[in-house]
């Protein structure tokens, strides 16, 4: 994992200091609520519809056991008692006070921790592949480049009043977990033919109210490239990026409206000028930080045996193994999923308690590592196989236990009308709603794989564009309707959902989405065909057909 | 209320006129002329040393390439603080185009803006903020003095083993 040096301590120890003082000159009237608005978003303070919000950054949703506590004791003494994990790997607390969060934000810098660049129009906190450095068919862990990219970014000094936000996204292996397609900057790690590393380099992805998958824009980027190219491809959006309409600001629609190849030419011809210089990446360099990412040392006597007794002889851990245990490249070991999407609660959310049994599990079972996924769950990136019987019971006791990683019940929703300000709709009681309707784990193990996703408003935060079945809140003559897209992805083969027809009440959505569930059940060629195989091979017809009868 | 020039750690006395779209041209004074004038008396022959440009966000200042080695200051436009183009157009100048003289920031700057400024090559500050006015009087420094992009700035020095860490070589404001 990366460790701070003394330079990245007084780094974040003098970004504290200095927002300290931009909070003293806003109470003191020397900073309007327009000019105060930038700064503090830089630092992770939003308005929220009741309160302000922090947002904490967890750099490509790694982090360990020590942070961890920070983070359940900074939910217990600032805010209720519990936290948000995000779809960024970030992890946001809904009820601190202004005057607290200098110190919050202390508290983090002594833990390696900070809020920097978790919200305004700036390069937003780099995000990755959550079984990085663990997964079984990663090429290269992605992680080296997204913390190189993160130091780049931070507080970049041309980069910080951009259009609009900018996100980067990072994956080291071919099946993408990290949804690098929807990100305006997103990378896939590939070995040349030479075994060099580089990255096939897509820009202009991302949801909102006009999705967009990215443009692939380079094949093979030599990673010695990295930030030159980066640098070239903000730069370009810095100058030519929309700023008369905050809705056409993202590079995705500079993309579409320039033109792939022009804006292409645009890009290698900045990066022609910029390569060569202080921005090259030194191997040296590259390689030292990798060394803060080395694997822990496996334990290499370790086997599959005991695990799998365990499981023939208990169905709930089976059912766990099933969904929540991945393939880990060391014998004998795995990648967890904690489900963070226990039937009937707000997907994300945790508890401090809950957060320090994580913290506990990682440390006597995880080598110290913990992950944040983009699907709001946590990982426990390395763990024995032989323990997993171990941490399930203690997950189990926690309200942790749920062996429902992506099935229907793991479902991605954004706040929604129960926090957000510019909500059209509620959407976390939406999912609880979902959630228990479907909460029957053998009849959601029948369904199979299916990703649910929930935005509360056009602005998507909930990924709707991209979920198997997304559901998108808006109001309608002072009432909330849920439209439903189907056949949306986020993975290598991404695609933007499409809109089914007319929406429903909230009262209604939850019968719809189970008619939709069922349809595919009944449609699929056989169990082993999902639903995003059997949408895209059936087409929308039979869905339409059952929502709304034949025309 | 007219901005005050602030450059190089005080503020200091300015008879640098800026010019407006449609104002005549004075016989005599030092001029900061907007870009297309300034291009087109160029262009006629007059170039004059008494003559600046003001760069505008949404204009290019590779256009100014010819004409830099006769210039001593080009001015960048904020018509807004959180229009973030200016940052590009002054490294630009100095990284790009090589440009030595002063790159000054005018219109809505403000005090938490000025690090950046400084660190992509300003070097002059037309303030007319007042908080910021009394802010920089006070020598008020808000800068994280620990940099992580490597920049073209002279008065940066490596900041330990890191390749690519910077600090200030003298803890000076500007
Ligand atoms: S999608 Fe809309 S309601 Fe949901 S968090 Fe984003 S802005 Fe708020």
């Amino acid at each position: 994992m990366y460790r701070y040096d003394e330079f990245d301590a007084h780094f974040v120890s003098a970004r504290v200091e200095q927002f300290r003082d931009q909070v003293r000159r806003r109470l003191a009237g020397d900073l309007t609520e327009d000019q105060f608005k930038p700064l503090r978003l830089m630092n992770g303070v939003y308005l929220q519809l009741h309160a302000y919000m922090l947002r904490i950054a967890i750099p490509y949703g790694t982090l360990d056991a020590r942070q961890m506590r920070r983070l359940a004791h900074i939910a217990r003494t600032y805010d209720r008692g519990y936290g948000h994990f995000t779809t960024r790997q970030n992890i946001q607390f809904n009820w601190p006070r202004l005057k607290d969060i200098p110190d919050i934000l202390e508290q983090l810098a002594e833990v390696e921790m900070h809020a920097i660049q978790t919200s305004g129009n700036c390069i937003r906190n780099v995000t990755a592949d959550h079984f990085s450095g663990a997964a079984a068919d990663e090429i290269v862990d992605p992680r080296p480049y997204a913390e190189i990219l993160r130091q780049w970014s931070s507080l970049h000094p041309e980069f910080s009043f951009l259009p609009r936000k900018f996100k980067i996204a990072v994956t080291g292996a071919p099946h993408d977990r990290a949804a690098v397609q929807v990100h305006d900057i997103g990378l896939q790690a590939v070995r040349g033919a030479d075994g060099n590393i580089g990255f096939t380099v897509f820009v202009g992805g991302g949801l909102g109210r006009t999705p967009m998958v990215g443009r692939k824009v380079r094949d093979f980027l030599p990673e010695e490239d990295l930030l030159a190219y980066s640098e070239a491809i903000l730069r370009v959006y810095n100058r030519y990026g929309r700023r008369d309409n905050k809705y056409k600001a993202r590079i995705k629609i500079l993309v579409h409206e320039t033109g792939l190849e022009t804006l292409k030419a645009d890009i290698e011809r900045e990066f022609e000028e910029i390569r060569g210089g202080v921005l090259d990446l030194p191997q040296a360099e590259i390689d030292r930080i990798v060394g803060y990412f080395a694997p822990p040392e496996l334990d290499a006597g370790a086997d599959d045996e005991a695990f799998e007794r365990a499981v023939a002889a208990d169905p709930a851990l089976a059912a766990f193994a099933e969904c929540n245990v991945h393939a880990h490249h060391g014998a004998g070991h795995a990648s967890i999923t904690i489900s963070l999407k226990p039937v009937g609660k707000a997907p994300g959310d945790a508890t401090a308690e809950q957060m320090e049994v994580v913290a506990d599990l990682a440390e006597r079972y995880g080598h110290n590592e913990i992950r944040v996924s983009h699907e709001q769950n946590l990982v426990l990136p390395h763990v024995r196989k032989s323990d997993i019987p171990a941490v399930f019971a203690v997950l189990v006791g926690a309200g942790l236990g749920d062996a429902n990683a992506g099935l229907v019940t793991d479902i991605i929703a954004c706040p929604g009308m129960d926090y957000c300000a510019l909500a059209t709709a509620r959407s976390i009681p939406v999912a609880q709603r979902i959630s228990e309707r479907f909460a029957s784990l053998q009849r959601q193990r029948d369904i199979g794989d299916l990703k649910i996703k929930i935005s509360g408003c056009i602005n998507a935060c909930g990924h709707h564009h991209v979920g198997h079945i997304g559901i998108l809140g808006v109001e309608k003559k002072g009432e909330e309707y849920y439209q439903i897209t189907l056949g949306g992805s986020a993975d290598e083969n991404t695609s933007v959902g499409e809109i089914i027809g007319r929406g429903f009440s909230y009262d209604e959505i939850v019968d719809a989405i189970e008619k939709v569930v069922d349809t595919y059940v009944d449609l699929r060629s056989d169990p082993a065909e999902d639903f995003l195989a059997a949408y895209r091979r059936v087409g929308d017809a039979p869905f339409k057909e059952a929502l709304y009868g034949s025309a | 209320m007219a901005a005050r020039l602030y450059r190089a750690g005080g503020f200091v006395a300015d008879d640098w006129l800026l010019l407006g779209d449609e104002d005549a041209v004075p016989e005599t004074g030092r001029l900061i002329l907007p870009l297309a004038r300034f291009l087109e008396l160029a262009g006629a022959g007059r170039s004059e040393p008494r003559f600046a440009v003001l760069v505008k966000a949404h204009e290019d200042p590779q256009l100014l390439a010819p004409h830099l080695a006769g210039l001593t200051l080009v001015a960048v436009a904020f018509e807004k603080f959180s229009d973030g183009r200016g940052y590009s157009t002054a490294r630009l100048l100095r990284q790009r185009l090589g440009f030595t003289g002063e790159v000054r920031a005018v219109g809505d700057v403000l005090l938490d803006q000025i690090p950046l400024m400084r660190r992509v090559g300003f070097d002059g500050f037309a303030v007319s903020n007042e908080p910021t006015i009394r802010a920089l009087e006070a020598g008020h420094d808000v800068d994280v003095p620990l940099y992580l992009q490597p920049s073209e700035r002279s008065d940066e020095v490596p900041a330990g083993a890191r390749y690519w860490a910077r600090r200030p070589s003298g803890a000076q404001l500007s």
